[in-house]
């Protein structure tokens, strides 16, 4: 058999730096698809674990009336006796956490600044509002402290407040009026998403409960499980009479759909930078083909067969090709470590609400997605190069070799 | 025994509205162990004419059976095929491959056809060796003068012990000394080994070395100094 990777790798060293530059344009693709597939990955991971985390939960029990966007604390909207309810839910095997929370909106004061807030009452010692306990400075507050609040950083930031100083809480109540307190701000915390943290306050549920007037209510059962896939199952298992029960595919359905469309959207921008690339690729091998004009009638007038042509420009191809691969996807991995380690610094995005990101993205690389782009990279590499080898596969010797002379 | 037969051979070549005729109406027979030369002036027909007969080209009309076979219908492929085994090409410039050494290039017809690699090394080995090229084997063709890579492509064309040697212009590049020395050899390979060669020149030097003489004009014989019988 011919040796056409030795042919090959010759051939390629005649023009050294021609080589070597298509071959970088490969790596450069390479590297900055993996990068930005690992950063895809990153981003939506991170996005779906903190706005389950954070916000919806895996599963809520709200009464069939009640509407988030409302924050109403009306008791006609809320769930009677929430601990109970909550502690029949985390007797589930499926579930990890089962816990009551009650919303409701009000303005925090301080000095001469004013910020409308969403107030929390939540179980402090649940295992489901661990995302909050990350604390800057102070305390979480206990659930019988009946002066103390927990703010988030930013919200600290832009009141000029301290641990240990006094706010002033403006809270709807469930009779429609405006009730107001002075609190302690026990502990100031951060969950890594700004968005998140400047717009919400937590109290202890009881007290929350009785500054409202929503006593012995909740808004909603805030449910976690051990295996998020088990949604559908226990949502089942817990329905009942006046419930709403909301899953998390449910409560995230932009997000879903945005994660489940990022594997195309990925795809989709592979291929137009594989394309890019693949064309000086086609571009060097065009080259290459004009200049070696004389080299190919001489092979064919020799005896060589169109196929064998083929196969030698190909061979060219693989080599440049695999040479380029390699060392971008090495750089890629390493650029894609890298930050997986440090993260990139977005800041607050402004997004809030249904969709949730960290301050810093850290790029996941999964094998996965890595030995997909390898693969498609080679594949559409040689496929671009089917051009140029049977151009040169189809030339006429007798041309070949007076365009030579 | 004939190697080659051209039954009425013309060839038309068309370039936008302009109808060229190389050949017009070319018979000829070439037998074996011939060293014949195909003389005559510039677009007179020689090098295509040898091209017909090493079937890189093929006619507009007539015949052209190469070793008892009928070419004139054969594929691409086919073509390559019969060329492969049959033909023998040195070109005018020094057609070698640039990338492979001196043995390499000798090499490749053998590669082609399927030949083992010990049966390859004898061949290329005793090949560079008629034609004093031993020494050089793996240089490459930048490395050697123009001269000694005339005599690798002589030594590449007899690889395969093909029936049929084609060599245009062989000495067209060569000084006087390099010249004679590529025509000594080929003619002591035709001697030694009783292959056919064919040459297209108008180099004197080759002409004087040829057995026969074919003189064409404007795309028809005009004299064959050993016309065989028909």
């Amino acid at each position: 058999m011919i040796n056409y990777f030795k042919m090959a790798y010759r051939n390629l060293g005649r023009h050294r730096r021609r080589s070597l530059l298509s071959g970088l344009a490969l790596a450069m693709g390479t590297a900055l698809l993996m990068f930005a597939a690992a950063f895809f990955q990153g981003e939506m991971r991170s996005s779906l674990e903190t706005t389950l985390r954070l916000n919806s939960g895996h599963i809520q029990v709200q009464d069939a009336d009640y509407d988030p966007d409302k924050l109403s604390v009306a008791w006609e909207y809320l769930i009677e006796n929430p601990e109970q309810v909550a502690e029949q839910i985390e007797a589930l095997d499926q579930v990890a956490a089962a816990t009551p929370r009650l919303f409701a909106s009000g303005i925090v004061s301080a000095q001469d600044e004013s910020i409308g807030v969403q107030i929390m009452g939540i179980v402090p010692d649940s295992e489901a509002n661990a995302p909050y306990k990350n604390m800057v400075s102070g305390e979480f507050v206990t659930a019988d402290d009946r002066e103390g609040i927990v703010i988030g950083l930013p919200l600290a930031e832009s009141l000029g407040l301290k641990v240990g100083e006094q706010l002033t809480l403006l809270v709807n109540t469930s009779e429609g009026n405006v009730d107001e307190q002075m609190f302690t701000v026990r502990g100031i915390f951060t969950t890594g998403t700004s968005a998140y943290d400047s717009g919400i306050v937590f109290l202890p549920l009881a007290k929350a409960q009785a500054f409202s007037g929503a006593e012995n209510h909740a808004s909603m059962i805030f449910i976690l499980l051990h295996d998020r896939e088990q949604a559908d199952a226990v949502a089942a298992a817990i329905q009942g009479e006046g419930y709403q029960i909301k899953t998390w595919t449910e409560m995230n359905e932009l997000l879903v759909l945005i994660n489940d469309f990022s594997n195309a959207y990925l795809s989709f921008i592979n291929l137009i930078v594989l394309g890019v690339t693949a064309t000086v690729i086609v571009n060097t091998l065009l080259m290459s083909v004009f200049e070696r004009t004389r080299e190919i009638g001489i092979l064919t007038a020799i005896g060589m067969k169109g196929r064998q042509i083929i196969s030698l420009f190909l061979a060219e191809a693989s080599l440049l090709a695999s040479g380029g691969i390699t060392f971008g996807a090495l750089s890629g991995w390493a650029l894609s470590a890298y930050f997986g380690k440090v993260g990139i610094y977005f800041g607050d995005l402004g997004i809030s609400g249904d969709m949730l990101l960290q301050d810093r993205i850290y790029p996941i690389l999964t094998l996965d997605s890595a030995v997909n782009l390898i693969i498609t990279s080679f594949i559409i590499t040689l496929l671009a190069s089917l051009y140029p080898a049977r151009l040169a596969s189809r030339m006429e010797p007798v041309e070949a070799l007076h365009k030579a002379q | 025994m004939e190697v080659a037969k051209l039954t009425d051979v013309t060839r038309v070549y068309k370039i936008g509205e302009v109808e060229t005729r190389a050949l017009n109406g070319v018979s000829m027979t070439i037998g074996d162990g011939e060293f014949t030369s195909l003389v005559g002036p510039s677009g007179s027909g020689k090098t295509t004419l040898l091209q017909l007969i090493g079937c890189l080209d093929q006619p507009t009309s007539g015949k052209v059976m190469i070793d008892g076979k009928e070419t004139t219908h054969l594929s691409r492929n086919q073509r390559a095929d019969l060329r492969k085994g049959t033909i023998g090409f040195v070109f005018q410039f020094f057609a070698l491959i640039p990338t492979l050494t001196a043995y390499e290039n000798v090499e490749m017809p053998l590669l082609l056809n399927g030949k083992s690699p010990a049966e390859r090394k004898q061949r290329a080995m005793e090949l560079l060796e008629a034609v004093a090229m031993t020494d050089r084997a793996h240089h490459r063709p930048d490395q050697l003068s123009g001269g000694q890579q005339q005599r690798v492509a002589v030594a590449r064309a007899l690889a395969t012990d093909p029936k049929l040697i084609l060599a245009d212009e062989p000495t067209a590049n060569l000084d006087t000394e390099n010249g004679e020395q590529v025509m000594e050899i080929m003619k002591r390979l035709n001697k030694e080994i009783g292959a056919t060669f064919v040459f297209a020149t108008h180099d004197p030097r080759v002409i004087k070395y040829a057995t026969r003489v074919v003189t064409l004009r404007d795309g028809i014989i005009e004299k064959d100094n050993h016309a065989p019988a028909k």
